[in-house]
């Protein structure tokens, strides 16, 4: 069972206080957007066998969603940081560099 | 025989006399007993049957890894099956059952399988009973079910309490035996807070039984030392009866606690699980002695070298007077030393090593014991105890030297460490060729949240075995756990254990080592599940190649013990059936638990009244008073009616309506969400939330509303008030309270977290009370000077009043076609005012109503409810709801999902009322079949039923479902082909059955 | 005129340690920028305490506010008070963005009272009870079992829990077993 720190209220809990949310930096795509647009906005996903990043929200606790970029094979959490953003702040990816030396996440790297 | 010697036995209290049963048998066992011992201090050699061959069984082994000696526990409220023997601290009173055989255990008839033994080899019963296929069913399946099963399901209530307990600490160390209390010293000594677990009742493990000394004392003395100097440490805490169970990612490790099991009854939990979350964790769980396999070692009285010097050393028990030992390493010789020096005849040694042993086997020859190298057992001879051996050359096929009678054979195939905690979490191993063992590889250690290793193995679990080698292992695993967590150590010297040296072991997985066909029938792998030699190496012949293949194909370590005993030796032969070193052959995947815990120890406090939380409105008592039959709604309970007398639920029902049509009907609506969602954005935000458009809502008013998820699919609905420019209430329903919350926290939080909106979740806040029928509005004047009048507060409207001295809010909204307000009451005034309107209304004939009739009503008006209408499939469009979706916006979640193909499909099941032929009420869910068959030969449909009720107003059945075009199909006949084979027929008619144009609800 | 009834109506329970549904206590949910001064100013005035750090509560006599999250706090003042201070909030903030209700009826109290208060949090929730961790003033959210529930300690030896009032019954009853006698771990002090 892992072990999450809510960046909203700095609590570091076991995972029965959050509840995971799917994948992280999803871009919405709403009316006027293509076919193919909006098939992969609601069904694409990563599946990745290591770097990934997800949404958590600290239910059990603060209420409020974050971030975790995590390695799905060996469960290192790089870090978990506010919802509030379009990327992965840069001490998390130089953390996964650090051990994935020339990673990639669909944009990021 | 198995006997109490005279002195010794360094666990027990030979002053104090406890007294328990065998079936039904009366026997004396001495406090500090375990179950096993007593029982062997009593000549109770066998104690029960092997599962499939019904042989005679016996005690093996001294702790953990028995695999035989398991009993029915107990009786009535503590009655539990399959109880360790090995591991059952005796208490005064204790009353036990064997298990697995009948109708009793000297005299078994289900033994005749062993005659059976060559017609029932590995695999049997997936090539017998393959054939005919019916006969699984009918035949095979209850006749292997009634034979099968190892001991008895409990029968009546547990009368124990059981709990959990969050732990929390930098280090835990699993094992107690010298390792375990050098490496808590050591870590604790640098500063670390070390929690210390032992899943016996005693301290020091196995090493004092095993001799030697440590800077020059006796094993127990420095057990003792390390004990006093532990407790005294403010940082360290020490725990016994206390399993570690398993251990899982990120520090996570289960403790099984067993408070109770030693004295039922007793004030408290009988277990506890322990949910501790470490920094670091050491495994200093020893290691556990294999057997060897030769022919009949599964008579009673062959067990474990080790376990014949415990019950001797520990518990003053000797089982027997002549005990031959057979090895393949020096250690066993321990076993015949102590016999001997305790005064009993150990015959002869048989070592299997051609070169013999070292200094413990010089040692044993000096006391005078025969040592004979090279040499092993062809076949043991006795049938429910051992009566003595037959001698063979290890190299040999098995042609008998010589035939010793003996009455116990104590037999040892090397040391295995305990790596099950260490593999748990994926930590890796190694083989350690000299050693004939896996062990744990250091670098390949699990790893944590930080992505760093998080155990450490010590001691003998890490390989470790001679004292020496423990001690200095553990002392650097304690510092090494310490220096993880940033502590600072200061290195010293490790307490310096002195042992015996001791000569290599050789590994003999087969003895003899040519052993033919019939001795390996007879030699036994797996004890518990009948395994032999040979079974393995029919897997092997058979094309069961993996180790994981082999194990289920010939359920090898598959018992209750985990194969504990039996793994290795197993996964040998297979490799050597397979030709293949041992290391590519490999292990199978230990799991959690270490040992079988209870499934209420798992459940903790999660049984009986606090199984599950149940959510109660603020009127349950009254409801529960008052007749309620409840039915679950989510967590809550809400009353689906209120019967009276000896009404029938469809009586009561039918009554509530009719009394709420005609004058006055109240229902407690509290269940309902809702939500205040404020803020400069808050209108654009439901806009977005919302099919309609809620920003152009006036305050004052209310509106109803869709929510749809952003695949498009309805997902909620509810009346939303406007309380202000910048205030909206929006009610939920009564399972969306939380999951609707939750989503406009979703999107507020992580998509549009620009916008200025705050939401709160106000649900239970308020006691929601339906106040409805034609009364409705003359029953709330008696109670208010505020004016409530059609004008003063219209349908769809809301209003802030004073009901009996309590401000309210009451809205005009209506969900069964009548006259209604709903009020909201500040939860701690809703059982007074619901009892005033109860007083108040008797006038009216005031009748509270439940769930049933509130579905009956809003049916009859054709109002959809989700997950009637609605199942995560079903779009507004499909329940011709156009009027609720506004045309002006430009976006909404679902919008752009409602524009694919599919969903505007004019080919979709849309929503229509079903009126059935002659009055009868339609089956819910029952499909209207169309003409042809589907690629599965099955009759193509073209619609369901997802309402159906009988209507009291009515007096006849109405309906509502999803037809193929069924809007355009009014008055068509369709036909529900029923269960029993029947058809009903009922017509498509428009959904709404009553008051069609709102006379009655807009008075 | 009606009258207001407490959750359990002040059910009290004596294990190893003691357990008191407690009566109705005023509690105001309030949203909004908790740096800025006005809402500084506000909580002030409404509960004499100034803004909690996070995961911290602030008591003074009978009112306090408690850190929910980094934009809600939970103000705590007398039943009968919390008309009277929802609209000294609204006044003092009119004009800001904030949200505050009323949430007193929504939820039930309970304090749990002994020397094993720890022990009893400790067997429910999965938050490291050690002094270390977790001392007077600390706030922290959680579940308890299988509900959301708060928890402070107000004094050494008394916890004070919050949960919603719709499972107060089973709060009470998981408080009941986890403090039957014999149930002391002897674990934490």
């Amino acid at each position: 069972m892992l072990i999450l720190t809510c960046p909203c209220c700095g609590v570091t809990a076991e995972e029965t206080e959050f509840h995971a949310g799917g994948e992280a930096h999803l871009k919405r795509f709403g009316p006027g957007s293509s076919e193919d647009e909006f098939h992969d906005y609601l069904f694409a996903r990563e599946n990745p066998k290591g770097v990934h990043f997800e949404r958590w929200r600290h239910a059990n606790g603060c209420g409020k969603w974050f971030l975790a970029a995590r390695d799905t094979v060996t469960l290192e959490v790089y870090g978990t940081y506010p919802a509030q953003t379009h990327e992965p702040p840069q001490d998390i990816k130089d953390r996964i560099s650090a051990r994935h030396p020339g990673w990639t996440w669909r944009e990021f790297a | 025989m198995s006997t109490r010697l005279a002195t010794g036995g360094r666990l027990i209290d030979r002053a104090t006399t406890m007294e328990f049963t065998l079936n039904g048998k009366r026997l004396q066992g001495r406090a500090g007993d375990t179950l096993a011992s007593a029982l062997l201090a009593n000549d109770q050699l066998m104690v029960g049957r092997s599962f499939k061959y019904h042989r005679p069984r016996g005690i093996v082994a001294s702790g953990a890894e028995e695999p035989n000696a398991l009993f029915n526990m107990g009786e009535g409220a503590r009655f539990e099956p399959n109880q360790r023997a090995t591991t059952t601290e005796l208490f005064d009173g204790l009353t036990c059952r064997s298990q697995n055989h009948w109708p009793s255990l000297e005299f078994d008839v289900g033994a005749i399988n062993s005659r059976l033994a060559r017609f029932l080899p590995a695999g049997f019963y997936y090539k017998m009973f393959i054939h005919p296929r019916p006969f699984w069913k009918h035949v095979y399946e209850p006749f292997i079910r009634q034979s099968a099963g190892l001991g008895q399901a409990p029968k009546d209530r547990d009368a124990d309490s059981y709990e959990h307990f969050h732990a929390f600490t930098d280090v835990l160390v699993i094992g107690g035996g010298v390792a375990g209390l050098q490496a808590a010293r050591a870590a604790g000594a640098a500063g670390a807070t070390v929690l210390l677990i032992e899943q016996t009742a005693h301290w020091g493990g196995r090493a004092p039984v095993d001799g030697g000394t440590v800077d020059g004392q006796p094993v127990d003395k420095f057990v003792d030392e390390t004990l006093a100097a532990l407790r005294e440490m403010p940082n360290v805490t020490l725990r016994n009866r206390l399993m570690g169970a398993g251990v899982y990612d990120h520090g996570y490790v289960l403790g099984y606690e067993r408070v109770n099991d030693h004295q039922p009854g007793a004030p408290g939990p009988r277990h506890r699980l322990w949910r501790i979350r470490a920094g670091q964790v050491i495994t200093a769980t020893g290691a556990i002695e294999r057997p060897l396999s030769f022919a009949g070692n599964d008579i009673p009285g062959v067990m474990l070298a080790s376990a014949i010097r415990d019950y001797a050393v520990d518990y003053g028990v000797s089982v027997g007077d002549r005990t031959v030992v057979v090895t393949n390493n020096d250690d066993a010789y321990r076993t015949a030393i102590t016999l001997k020096t305790l005064g009993l005849e150990v015959p002869v040694i048989l070592d299997a090593r051609a070169t013999g042993g070292g200094a413990l086997a010089d040692e044993a020859r000096s006391l005078g014991i025969r040592v004979e190298a090279g040499k092993g057992i062809a076949k043991v001879r006795g049938g429910r105890r051992v009566t003595g051996v037959a001698i063979c050359s290890q190299a040999g096929e098995g042609a008998v030297l010589e035939e010793i009678a003996c009455d116990a054979v104590a037999m040892s195939g090397g040391w295995s460490p305990v790596v099950h905690l260490w593999s748990h979490c994926g930590g890796k191993l190694l083989w350690d060729e000299a050693h004939a063992m896996f062990r744990p590889d250091v670098d390949k250690a699990p790893t944590g949240a930080n992505g760093e290793a998080f155990v450490i193995a010590a001691g003998a679990a890490n390989g470790a075995l001679h004292l020496r080698d423990t001690l200095a292992d553990a002392q650097a695993a304690g510092h090494a756990a310490a220096a993880r967590l940033g502590h600072e150590v200061k290195e010293s010297a490790p307490p310096l254990g002195e042992a015996a040296p001791e000569v290599r072991l050789q590994p003999i997985w087969m003895m003899p080592q040519g052993a033919k066909t019939v001795l390996r029938m007879k030699s036994w792998l797996d004890f518990q599940n009948d395994v032999k030699v040979s079974d393995v190496q029919l897997a092997a012949r058979e094309g069961f190649e993996s180790v994981e293949h082999a194990k289920r194909y010939t359920t090898l370590g598959m018992a209750t013990d985990q194969g504990k005993l039996s793994n290795i030796n197993g996964l040998a032969i297979l490799s050597d059936a397979l030709n293949q070193p041992i290391p590519q052959t490999g292990t199978t995947t230990f799991r959690p638990p270490y040992t079988p815990i209870s499934m209420a120890a798992i459940a903790g406090e999660a049984r009986g009244e606090t199984f599950q939380p149940i959510r109660k409105t603020v009127l349950h008592e009254w409801h529960e008073a008052n007749g309620a039959y409840f039915e679950p709604v989510g967590a809550w309970r809400r009353p689906y009616t209120f019967r009276k007398g000896d009404e029938t639920i469809e009586e009561a029902v039918a009554r509530e309506i009719t009394r709420t049509r005609e004058s006055l009907g109240l229902l407690d609506a509290s269940t309902l969400g809702k939500i205040i969602v404020k803020g400069p954005d808050a209108g654009r935000f439901l806009d977005m939330l919302y099919t309609n458009m809620m920003s152009t809502l006036k305050p004052g008013r209310c509106r109803y509303g869709l929510m749809c998820s952003e695949n498009g699919f309805l997902i909620d609905d509810g009346v939303v008030a406007r309380l202000d420019d910048e205030t909206f209430l929006c009610h939920t329903t009564t399972g969306g309270a939380e999951s609707i919350h939750g989503h406009m926290e979703d999107w507020l939080q992580c998509e549009w977290w620009d916008w200025q909106v705050y939401t709160a979740n106000v649900t239970e806040q308020y006691a929601q009370i339906a106040v409805v029928g034609p009364k409705a509005r003359a029953l709330l004047q008696k109670l208010t000077g505020d004016d409530i009048s059609a004008e003063a507060l219209s349908f769809m409207g809301w209003k802030d009043i004073t009901l009996d001295g309590v401000p309210v809010r009451a809205y005009r909204i209506s969900f069964s076609g009548e006259l209604s307000y709903e009020i909201a009451i500040p939860a701690s005034y809703g059982r007074a005012i619901w009892d005033k309107l109860l007083s108040e209304g008797a006038a009216f004939n005031a009748t509270p109503y439940g769930t049933e009739a509130l579905h009956v009503m809003r049916a009859e008006k054709g109002l959809i409810m989700i997950g009637d209408e609605t199942d995560g499939t079903v779009i507004p469009q499909d329940l011709n709801m156009e009027w609720a979706i506004s045309k002006k916006k430009e976006d909404y979640l679902g919008k752009r999902a409602q524009a694919r193909s599919h969903m505007a499909d004019p080919e979709r099941w849309k929503l229509v009322g079903l009126e059935t032929l002659d009055g009868a009420v339609l089956p819910d869910g029952a499909y209207a079949v169309a003409q042809g068959r589907n690629a599965n030969g099955q009759r193509k449909v073209q619609g369901r039923v997802t309402s159906s009720y009988h209507s009291p107003t009515l007096g006849r059945g109405i309906a509502m479902g999803l037809v193929h075009k069924g809007p355009e199909r009014m008055g068509e006949v369709l036909e529900f082909p029923r269960v029993d084979g029947t058809v009903m027929k009922a017509k498509i008619v428009d959904q709404v059955f009553y008051d069609k144009d709102g006379e009655k609800q807009n008075v | 005129m009606s009258e207001p009834t407490s959750p359990l109506a002040g059910a009290k329970y004596e294990g190893f340690a003691g357990v008191v549904a407690m009566g109705l206590q005023g509690m105001i949910s309030l949203r909004g920028d908790l740096g800025a001064e006005a809402l500084g100013k506000a909580v002030k005035a409404v509960t004499g305490v100034d803004v909690p750090a996070p995961r911290r509560i602030a008591m003074k006599g009978e009112t306090g506010a408690a850190w929910m999250s980094p934009d809600e706090l939970l103000l705590l003042v007398p039943y009968a008070d919390v008309a009277t201070a929802l609209e000294r909030l609204h006044e003092m903030l009119a004009g800001t963005h904030f949200l505050a209700v009323d949430v007193s009826d929504a939820r039930a109290m309970f304090s749990v009272d002994g020397q094993g208060v720890r022990e009893i949090v400790a067997k429910l929730m999965p938050v490291d009870m050690r002094r270390q961790a977790f001392g007077e003033g600390d706030f922290r959210r959680t579940r308890m079992a299988q509900i959301p529930a708060a928890l402070w300690m107000p004094q050494p030896d008394r916890v004070q829990i919050i949960c919603f009032r719709s499972v107060a019954e089973y709060a009470f009853n998981l408080l009941k077993g986890a403090a039957a006698p014999g149930g002391e771990v002897g674990h934490l002090s």
